[in-house]
């Protein structure tokens, strides 16, 4: 693997929720993205995948841990500092619906991101950078002039996109940006997305849910449980030979498009919810809903090993 | 539609037509904005459209009434003291003999200017501290609450009367009192405001992309939390000309001979069993006014809230 271009090294983000109450959201990660890589990130709903991204990108302010970008440390550089770097590291965001100011207008929703890091020198300059950058995300010029409640979800994370794109950033935090779309939409943005790479060379960081996506768009993924990353791997070798229990409870989920297949196929079902990341189970994280748990994983708390050549794991029993 | 060309018959009647990418972005219907929609429910709604049309009226006769009518608000003439409503004097005249139609269109411009300005400032002064409030959050937000709260449980009175010992009693001094504490409920509307916006993803998109707080704050949650503040705001209006009204009551507000809606309220109530017209006019005016506030706020706030869109 060629270096690291971001490199996270225990990144951790607690919040405080009531008096000695700590919320721990992001508890310990570590991982690193090649420039020109995407790396998922998949995990279940309240697991932290989306306060890491917004934690990396320095939404939120880490509690500790390093985030650098080329080398540089993120999370120690001043407010003007900052604003130098949040050119090169951009973020998709979620919810198409949400996420632009729909008092707003498209040339001015994008046109901003110009404004702040002074790339437009004229007015004319702007609607026409804002243009042409309409016209790279599938969208029409004349869109421009149009409010956000006027075009559909796709139309608007491709808004989102063309936003993220206006500053000519290295790396992007994709914070689950298919999955409040139709599944008819989703290829569409995946493929942008993937079609954007290509020719601009982005590194991703892919937030996401769905395993099939993810696979489909990484070249690593990262899965994620109560706040810790419990098996980083090679996104073949993840779905092939996944070796913690967690990944492969997640990866008996994904339904086969083959009636016969899925009948014989056996699925993991995990018993009881996520455990509260206020008040996570002792040793293991996953513990309690581990099929195959033993006493060992209540004291110990397994080490983040490298399993075989390139996977990593967290489990006594891999 | 009459651009729209009807299909002409051909051989086949079911052949499928040709279909034109050209048009496909075309809308056919003009789309509403948010500001367009809030206009649309507002002007269908019968009694906030009243209460607008009321407050239009007030205000043209009160600047073009005291133009136009012969008498001023100010020249005594003790020969035609209390005389009731009549042909000449409409609303009858005072114990001084002052026109009551002039002094009460002179007292309904006082009364809405300190109705306006007062508002004005508490919005502006509301929307900095409170948008600064709620933005930051945390520590920030507990020592600014703090204070607004220790402000808050301040006796107004007790505000005023202080103030007096500084002031002569004036229109500014009352504007200076109504402000002291009336940004408060400002401020708190806009900090809840921007405690819920905060979050939403185009205020952190924004955030990703390196602007600033003030930034974010005025450009991106002010305006979206402009309906609640516009709500605020036309009914802070009524309660700041109620409370100017209540002080010239008392006596601590504009001096003789300028009337405002309160001091002619004062003399009126001293002899309202023999001559109930000099309480009756101002009274009539200054309630119709509040009322025509409230239900316009009342309009406007069910216009902004999307729940009740049809």
């Amino acid at each position: 693997m060629s270096e690291a271009f971001v490199e996270i090294q225990g990144l951790r983000k607690y919040f405080n929720v009531g008096k000695n109450r700590v919320l721990k959201a992001v508890n310990d990660i570590s991982f690193t993205i090649a420039k020109g890589e995407t790396l998922g990130l998949v995990g279940e709903s309240g697991c932290g995948k989306s306060t890491a991204g917004r934690t990396i990108t320095r939404l939120y302010e880490p509690t500790s841990g390093r985030v650098s970008l080329s080398g540089v440390d993120v999370t120690k550089l001043s407010k003007s500092q900052l604003k130098a770097y949040r050119r090169r590291m951009q973020m998709i965001f979620q919810d198409p619906y949400a996420s632009l100011n729909p008092r707003m207008t498209i040339l001015d929703i994008i046109g901003e991101a110009l404004d702040i890091h002074g790339l437009a020198p004229s007015r004319a300059h702007r609607k026409r950078r804002v243009e042409e950058l309409l016209e790279l995300v599938g969208l029409n010029a004349e869109h421009a002039s149009r409010y956000p409640h006027e075009f559909s979800g796709g139309q608007r994370q491709r808004i989102g996109i063309t936003r993220a794109l206006a500053v000519e950033p290295e790396f992007i935090v994709c914070d689950e940006p298919i999955s409040a779309l139709d599944v008819s939409i989703q290829a569409q943005i995946i493929n942008l997305l993937i079609d954007l790479q290509k020719r601009m060379g982005f590194t991703y960081l892919f937030i996401a849910h769905d395993l099939s996506m993810v696979k489909y768009m990484s070249d690593r993924v990262a899965v994620m449980y109560l706040g810790k990353i419990v098996e980083l791997a090679r996104s073949e070798d993840l779905y092939d030979r996944p070796h913690h229990p967690y990944t492969k409870a997640l990866l008996s989920a994904i339904p086969v498009p083959d009636p016969d297949l899925e009948e014989r196929k056996e699925r993991i079902v995990l018993s009881g919810d996520l455990p509260s990341p206020v008040n996570p189970p002792s040793g293991c994280p996953f513990r309690t809903r581990c099929p195959i748990a033993t006493g060992r994983c209540a004291e110990e708390e397994p080490a983040f090993r490298e399993v075989r050549p390139g996977q990593w794991a967290s489990c006594h029993y891999a | 539609m009459a651009d729209l060309e009807t299909p002409r018959a051909t051989a086949d009647p079911f052949a499928p037509l040709q279909r034109d990418p050209s048009g496909a972005e075309r809308i056919q219907r003009r789309s509403r904005t948010a500001w367009q929609d809030v206009r649309y429910r507002l002007t269908t709604n019968k009694l906030a459209m009243t209460g607008f049309w009321l407050l239009i009226l007030l205000v043209l006769m009160a600047f073009f009434a005291p133009l136009v009518w012969p008498f001023d608000h100010y020249t005594n003439d003790l020969q035609l003291n209390n005389q009731p409503p009549d042909s000449t004097h409409w609303f009858g005249t005072d114990d001084l003999g002052r026109d009551l139609f002039a002094r009460t269109w002179k007292g309904a411009q006082i009364s809405l200017f300190v109705g306006v300005a007062a508002a004005l400032i508490d919005l502006v002064i509301g929307i900095v501290y409170g948008g600064i409030m709620g933005y930051y959050g945390g520590k920030v937000d507990e020592v600014m609450n703090r204070f607004a709260e220790i402000l808050y449980s301040i006796p107004y009175l007790l505000v005023v009367i202080l103030l007096l010992v500084f002031m002569e009693p004036s229109l500014t001094t009352i504007i200076v009192a109504m402000s002291i504490t009336g940004w408060i409920n400002m401020a708190w509307i806009v900090r809840g405001q921007m405690m819920q916006l905060k979050n939403q993803e185009f205020a952190l998109a924004s955030k990703a992309l390196g602007a600033s707080s003030m930034r974010i704050i005025f450009r991106h949650l002010v305006p979206n939390a402009m309906g609640p503040i516009l709500v605020t705001l036309t009914l802070s209006v009524p309660s700041a000309i109620f409370t100017e009204a209540f002080l010239s009551f008392l006596g601590l507000g504009v001096q003789s001979p300028v009337a405002s809606w309160g001091t002619m309220i004062n003399d009126g109530v001293q002899s309202m069993s023999i001559y109930p017209w000099r309480l009756f006019f101002p009274a009539l005016f200054l309630s119709l006014t509040i009322f025509a506030f409230n239900v316009f706020g009342d309009g406007l706030r069910d216009a902004f809230d999307p729940k009740l869109k049809k």
